[in-house]
């Protein structure tokens, strides 16, 4: 028997979410050790054009479903098409990308079809029986708990974004395209308005400036120290949450995991779900008044004083 | 005038407080302080802000054991009308299948709701799975992270969705579902008198699977989906801790002189 893996391709718009395709390639090792194909599943409008070069990352079949309605995400939309799809074709395991829509759809999913939906795996693998096994963080992520699927079809979870590299290994996909024809005047929810910022990816980063809610909100000190020193500006929850800075440059369990060298963390108490997102940092810096903080715990330099008056110094003396 | 506004709220461990013991593979929570989860402070203060504007009731539904009692009671102090606490022994175990039924199922017993308000996720499992699954096991539509609502003509509500770069404005029709973003308003402060009152008079209804019509093979480990195998431990990496003192000037001088080495 081969095991059937499928992974949700995430899209907006035509453009193709990089998680989605790092979930290809782990998924297609898995497939290979234990004998399985890969089926990459990509909803949207007028991405057919897009599906084949998905084989490369690791994907045997694409299944593209095209309507206009499909363009960006629409919960009840992809829950239809997705659900039709898997009772149609019965897959093994169901994975997607632990991004909001990720969650959102599979959340659903899972209920309807009576199956575990593993949350935010940072690894998985197929046992001998054919169960998904996957890592998955607890508590802002220093306990990790083993979790296996055990009932229900398809076995699902989402994995955590940036853990799992998009590789180019392998060839061209087999394609097969789908209309969806579906009814719009059907749906209870309707998207009216969409406002766009242009996103940030701060998660291959090289430096990382990061405010905290020692900066009081304001982010000019950390935005000059940022040019200086070539980095990009992330924040803690709290600066996102007033509104300070987008959503997309913020760090931790509930935002973006850092990979850079260097972390320069200004006014950041060090709570868990902060610094889940710094873990894999080479050099963290921290500049926290409170000679205590938690922070202490997850520097590697920790200068203690008010940064109010250490920055526009250090400022004077990088220019120089 | 807004029928019932549903919150559903469970109580967390503050994650700093965790302990894990490596060699039985435990989490001892017991040493860890409690408090609602952050996020369905936020979701209540969003129902308690609707009510103020558009009347109804909020009704505050949680599953867990009975200490949650006096944390359910805060919630009746910052305004909530009434609550309901799922607990029978048999929920232990729950993996995120059976919590959301079992929700799904008392929010059917209260009846009559137009809007049902989670969490965004849990500070413990954060998975926010339980927000959809809800709303599938009761056949509604949902919306996750959303940081506003607002009611418009009948039956018909305006809620803003944080998406990736911004934000969606969407129309949904009631009854919904929307799980609620941690951090996007300010909950209110219980007020003192009403928690007097909560404390001494008020009756929290408590039921139990029979109470739901559930068996307790739907729920608890055997209604499960998943199991856990084991914990591990993934301790964050060892870091030099070299702290820095001294007036402004040296301090910057001496971060000045590591970052041009690092860079
Ligand atoms: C489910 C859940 C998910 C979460 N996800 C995330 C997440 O992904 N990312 C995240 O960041 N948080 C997250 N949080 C919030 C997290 O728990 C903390 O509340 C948050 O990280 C604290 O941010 P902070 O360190 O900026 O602020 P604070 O905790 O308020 O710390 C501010 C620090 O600045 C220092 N300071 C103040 N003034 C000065 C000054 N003048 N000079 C120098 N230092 C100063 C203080 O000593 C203090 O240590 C989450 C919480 C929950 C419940
Ligand atoms: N046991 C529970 N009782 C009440 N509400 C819950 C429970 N578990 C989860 N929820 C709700 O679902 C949201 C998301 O939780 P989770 O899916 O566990 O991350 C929480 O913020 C709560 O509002």
């Amino acid at each position: 028997m081969t095991l059937n893996i499928w992974v949700f391709i995430e899209q907006d718009e035509g453009v193709i979410e990089e998680s989605s395709l790092g979930i290809l390639s782990r998924a297609r090792e898995v497939a290979e050790e234990k004998g399985g194909h890969v089926t990459g599943v990509l909803l949207g409008s007028n991405v057919a054009g897009e599906a084949s070069r998905i084989g490369k990352y690791g994907a045997h079949k694409v299944i593209v479903v095209e309507d206009p309605i499909l363009a960006y995400y629409h919960s009840e939309a992809y829950a239809q098409v997705m659900e039709s799809l898997i009772k149609e074709r019965d897959p093994d395991i169901l994975l997607a990308s632990a991004t909001r829509n990720g969650r959102d759809l599979l959340g659903r999913l899972a209920v309807i079809f009576k199956t575990g939906l593993q949350a935010h795996v940072i690894h998985f693998e197929v046992d001998r029986e054919g169960y998904l096994v996957g890592h998955v963080p607890g508590f802002g992520g220093n306990i990790v708990a083993v979790v296996k699927n055990v009932k229900g079809r398809p076995q699902m979870a989402t994995v955590a974004l940036g853990v799992f590299r998009a590789q180019e290994l392998w060839g061209e996909a087999e394609v097969e395209i789908l209309q969806g024809r579906l009814d719009p005047s059907k749906f209870k929810v309707r998207r009216v308005e969409v406002v766009r910022r242009g996103a940030v990816d701060i998660s291959k980063s090289k430096r990382v400036v990061v405010a905290g809610m020692g900066t009081g909100g304001d982010l000019k000190l950390t935005s000059e120290l940022a040019k200086l020193l070539g980095a990009d500006i992330g924040v803690t929850r709290p600066l996102a949450d007033i509104g300070a800075a987008p959503r997309d440059i913020q760090i931790g369990s509930t935002g973006v995991s850092l990979k850079a060298d260097l972390a320069l963390v200004l006014g950041a108490s060090g709570a868990p779900h902060f610094v889940s997102g710094i873990r894999d940092v080479k050099t963290v810096i921290a500049v926290n008044k409170d000679p205590e903080a938690p922070m202490l715990e997850y520097s590697d330099y920790y200068a203690v004083g008010d940064l109010f008056e250490i920055l526009p110094r250090l400022i004077e003396k990088l220019k120089r | 005038m807004l029928r019932n506004i549903i919150v559903t709220m469970k109580v967390t461990p503050k994650p700093e407080e965790i302990v894990f013991d490596p060699v039985t593979k435990t989490v001892d929570r017991s040493k860890a302080s409690n408090e609602i989860n952050p996020a369905d402070k936020n979701a209540l203060e969003t129902a308690l802000q609707l009510k103020d504007k558009y009347g109804g009731k909020v009704i505050v539904v949680s599953m867990g054991p009975p200490f949650w009692e006096p944390f359910i009671k805060l919630a009746i102090a910052m305004g909530a009308d009434d609550a309901i606490l799922i607990s029978d022994r048999a929920l232990a175990g729950s993996d995120t299948l059976p919590t959301s039924l079992a929700l799904a199922k008392a929010i059917s017993k209260i009846g009559d709701y137009d809007i049902i308000l989670t969490g965004e996720e849990s500070s413990d499992g954060g998975t926010g799975q339980v927000p959809p699954g809800i709303a599938a096991w009761l056949g509604i539509p949902h919306v996750t992270f959303a940081s506003q609502i607002e009611m418009m003509e009948k039956g018909r509500a305006r809620v803003k969705r944080t998406i990736k770069g911004g934000y969606e404005i969407l129309e949904v029709e009631t009854p919904f579902l929307a799980s609620i973003e941690l951090g996007c308003n300010t909950p209110r402060f219980p007020d003192f008198r009403r928690k007097r009152w909560a404390e001494r008079e008020f009756k929290l209804k408590v039921w139990t699977l029979a109470d739901l019509g559930l068996s307790p093979e739907e729920v608890g480990f055997k209604g499960s989906a998943t199991t856990v195998e084991t914990l591990i431990e993934r301790k964050p990496p060892e870091r030099l801790k070299r702290k820095i003192t001294g007036p402004p000037e040296d301090i910057a001088e001496e971060l000045a002189r590591i970052l041009k080495s690092l860079i």
